[in-house]
């Protein structure tokens, strides 16, 4: 019961009223973010990151991670009202959400989003405040050997769990790993892949790279797409959300099922929009009958809404507990952990009691006010889309810049974001993902710190990775991982599984998560 | 030239707003996907071979203390290398097969429409500053590329670049870079 005496602790830093501000600011930002075509969370998230640099931590998480929770909840407006996903995760709603809409059920399904999405996230957020606490006093216990081994295996089940083609996952991050070592390095001061250059000095800014990985790229993939849209205006009454919650209880396997997906993949590289595919096609799987899916059952929208909040919530515990992001928003949260000079890894709980406690309250907090603002406010989000592209565009691209400049004040990171933009345009239609990107370019000094300093320390011995069970079974295990497609292609030809897997359709591929 | 002007009908239930320079479904494509990753498998090709080298210079091997600070990077770039290697032989040999499109001609006009304003943009930052560019960008990208009314455009791109100015500059006191003009109110 110690978490809960620290939760209490949590929400006592929380309530003051510039926190409380703050929250409804983010959460508004949020919304706004994940209605917009062109913006996702990870944009929002990494774009708005500056403005929190002279915040002092806790303030300054509590603002960016509700815009987190309110891209979460936007994304949902547009795919039940307009057919179209505001983000990626949120495809799977608009199979029935879209439906139940063009039925004139719209605000029940919205409902049903928003409250499911509310759920998701809860059960997520219970078990980071009983498990991170756990997890991360074990962790404590991690030498650099046990570090490297997890990194090893973050990277390892990236390429082997990944659905992309596994040479464009290893180009991708074996990429984000080279750029993250331009620069000075930590162990020996010497300079490296710098070629003289003083602006490459101070080494390749994460956040630089993802303002422009997801932020102008987006803007330049969005011009592509026809921008034309149709849909329906609703707003919710009292009266439906009433009858939608006391319909509740009935569908409770489907919330507890889709919640349990989202929290596995979250906690796992698999990501909210795996999790929501995933939840989707085992609810219509267990259905009494499955052919009513994709005709607006409000099933069609609890599950994938639920799943996609639980993975998203989820991502955050390796990010706290161990300081290795579940996801691309996670990423930038790490990222923006380390401008405010703390240092991710389980000490965080020991040394920044208040921080952790805190960002943790406000993930209670923030998805309740975010339920009730979505509920009283989709009206006024639904018709941001009425503002043209062409005035929303020059807008992102602006942000974008100031975002880029702010974080090291420096007029070469606005053009080296625009180089990232264009990379990531190519990439993304080339099918490179850009997550394993994001996650080494973010890890990539740590990890490699973690393996030199265990090479110091065992005298350049590799059987360090072996040298006791715990290190010894997570290297195995990213070893499998690595090699899973293989074994598990041996496995098959052996007549021991069955790939029943359910394909995301589409195409979409969970790894290259905006999640 | 109309491109990307909503244009609004208002009614009760729906909200719509079309898009009627959206890019033809018919247009013709202007390279296909696996051209392109022919040549960005090169580009890596290259970018490994470079930091390759460079780290092996800088020392790739082991001393006493432990690997030195060229290993890692080197290593790296002899997987990069490889991946890239894999992935040219393998859109080598499909690129005889199916052509898929990368980009069309019409959704390449549309892409451009926005990046060579956000290349000037950058342009304009570097000698004019962030505000004065940022004020060009949106007035002349919604009144050019949108055509939306000129006093929209302007009164849309001065509150918004005043807007940043004071959250930034003045709230948060995150400074933006400044031009003639910045100098001239003395900032």
């Amino acid at each position: 019961m110690e978490a809960f005496g620290l939760l209490l602790h949590g929400f006592a830093v929380l309530l003051t009223w510039k926190t409380l501000v703050l929250m409804m600011v983010g959460l508004v930002l949020g919304i706004f973010v994940g209605v917009l075509p062109g913006l996702g969370g990870p944009n929002g998230v990494a774009i708005l990151l500056p403005l929190t640099f002279t915040m002092d931590p806790t303030s300054a998480i509590v603002m960016l991670s509700c815009i987190y929770w309110g891209a979460l909840f936007g994304g949902a407006i547009t795919s039940i009202l307009f057919n179209i996903p505001g983000e990626a995760w949120s495809v799977a709603t608009t199979f029935d959400g879209y439906p139940m809409a063009q039925q004139g059920r719209a605000a029940e399904a919205l409902t049903a989003a928003f409250t499911s999405s509310f759920i998701g996230s809860l059960v997520a957020v219970l078990l980071i405040t009983f498990l991170a606490p756990m997890i991360s006093s074990f962790a404590l216990k991690f030498g650099p050997p046990e570090f490297f081994a997890v990194y090893l295996l973050t990277f390892c089940s990236f390429v082997g769990l990944g659905r992309e083609a596994k040479h464009k996952t290893v180009i991708s991050m074996s990429l984000g790993l080279l750029l993250a070592g331009i620069g000075m390095d930590t162990v020996s001061g010497n300079l490296r892949m710098t070629f003289g250059s003083a602006e490459l000095l101070r080494g390749i800014n994460f956040l630089v790279a993802v303002i422009g990985l997801f932020g102008i790229s987006e803007i330049l993939l969005t011009m592509e797409e026809r921008l034309a849209l149709r849909g329906h205006a609703a707003s919710i009454s009292l009266r439906v959300v009433l009858s939608v919650w006391k319909d509740l209880p009935k569908y409770w396997v489907t919330l507890l099922r889709s919640s349990f997906i989202g929290c596995w993949l979250g906690i796992t590289p698999g990501g909210a929009i795996a999790a929501s595919f995933m939840g989707y096609n085992l609810a219509k799987r267990f259905a009494k009958n499955p052919e009513s899916f994709g005709k607006g059952r409000i099933e069609g929208v609890f599950a994938p809404e639920t799943a996609a909040h639980a993975s998203g919530t989820a991502a955050l515990l390796p990010m706290l507990a161990l300081g290795i992001p579940g996801s691309g928003t996670a990423a930038i949260l790490l990222g923006g952990l380390m401008v405010w000079g703390l240092n991710p890894g389980p000490l965080l709980f020991v040394e920044h009691k208040d921080f952790v406690w805190g960002l943790i309250a406000s993930m209670y907090l923030g998805n309740v006010v975010g339920l009730v603002l979505v509920l009283t406010t989709v009206p006024i989000f639904a018709s941001i889309l009425r503002v043209p592209f062409a005035a929303v565009a020059p807008m992102i691209v602006v942000s974008c810049a100031i975002g880029a400049y702010a974080i090291q004040n420096a007029m070469f990171d606005i053009w080296l974001m625009l180089g990232f933009g264009l990379v990531g345009y190519v990439f993304k239609k080339i099918g490179i993902p850009l997550a394993p990107f994001t996650l080494a370019l973010v890890l990539g000094n740590r990890a490699e710190d973690a393996f030199r300093l265990s090479m110091i320390g065992a005298g350049g011995d590799l059987k360090v990775f072996w040298s006791n069970g715990l290190v010894g079974s997570i290297t195995t295990l990213a070893i499998v991982l690595l090699f899973w497609p293989v074994i598990d292609v041996l496995l098959a030809r052996v007549g021991l599984t069955q790939r029943s897997e359910p394909e995301p359709p589409r195409g979409e591929s969970p790894l290259d998560s905006s999640a | 030239m109309n491109l990307l002007r909503p244009q609004r009908l208002m009614s009760k239930t729906e909200i719509v707003v079309d898009d009627p320079t959206a890019p033809e479904d018919d247009s013709p494509s202007v390279v296909s996907s696996g051209t392109i990753e022919i040549f960005v498998c090169l580009l890596l090709l290259a970018l490994a071979a470079t930091l390759g080298y460079d780290n092996w210079r800088t020392g790739a091997s082991w001393d006493s203390t432990g690997p030195e600070p060229g290993y890692f990077p080197f290593y790296l770039s002899v997987i990069l290398g490889g991946a890239s290697l894999y992935g040219l032989i393998v859109a080598l040999v499909a690129h005889r097969a199916a052509a898929e499109t990368f980009v069309t001609r019409a959704q390449a006009r549309r892409v451009m429409a926005v990046f060579v304003p956000t290349l000037l943009f950058c342009l304009a930052t570097q000698f004019l500053g962030l505000y004065v560019a940022s004020f060009l960008l949106i007035a002349s990208f919604m009144r050019l590329v949108g055509k939306i009314a000129l006093w929209k455009s302007l009164l849309t791109a001065v509150v918004f670049t005043a807007i940043m100015f004071v959250t930034f500059d003045i709230a948060f006191d995150v400074i933006m870079p400044k031009g003639p003009l910045e100098a001239a109110f003395g900032h």
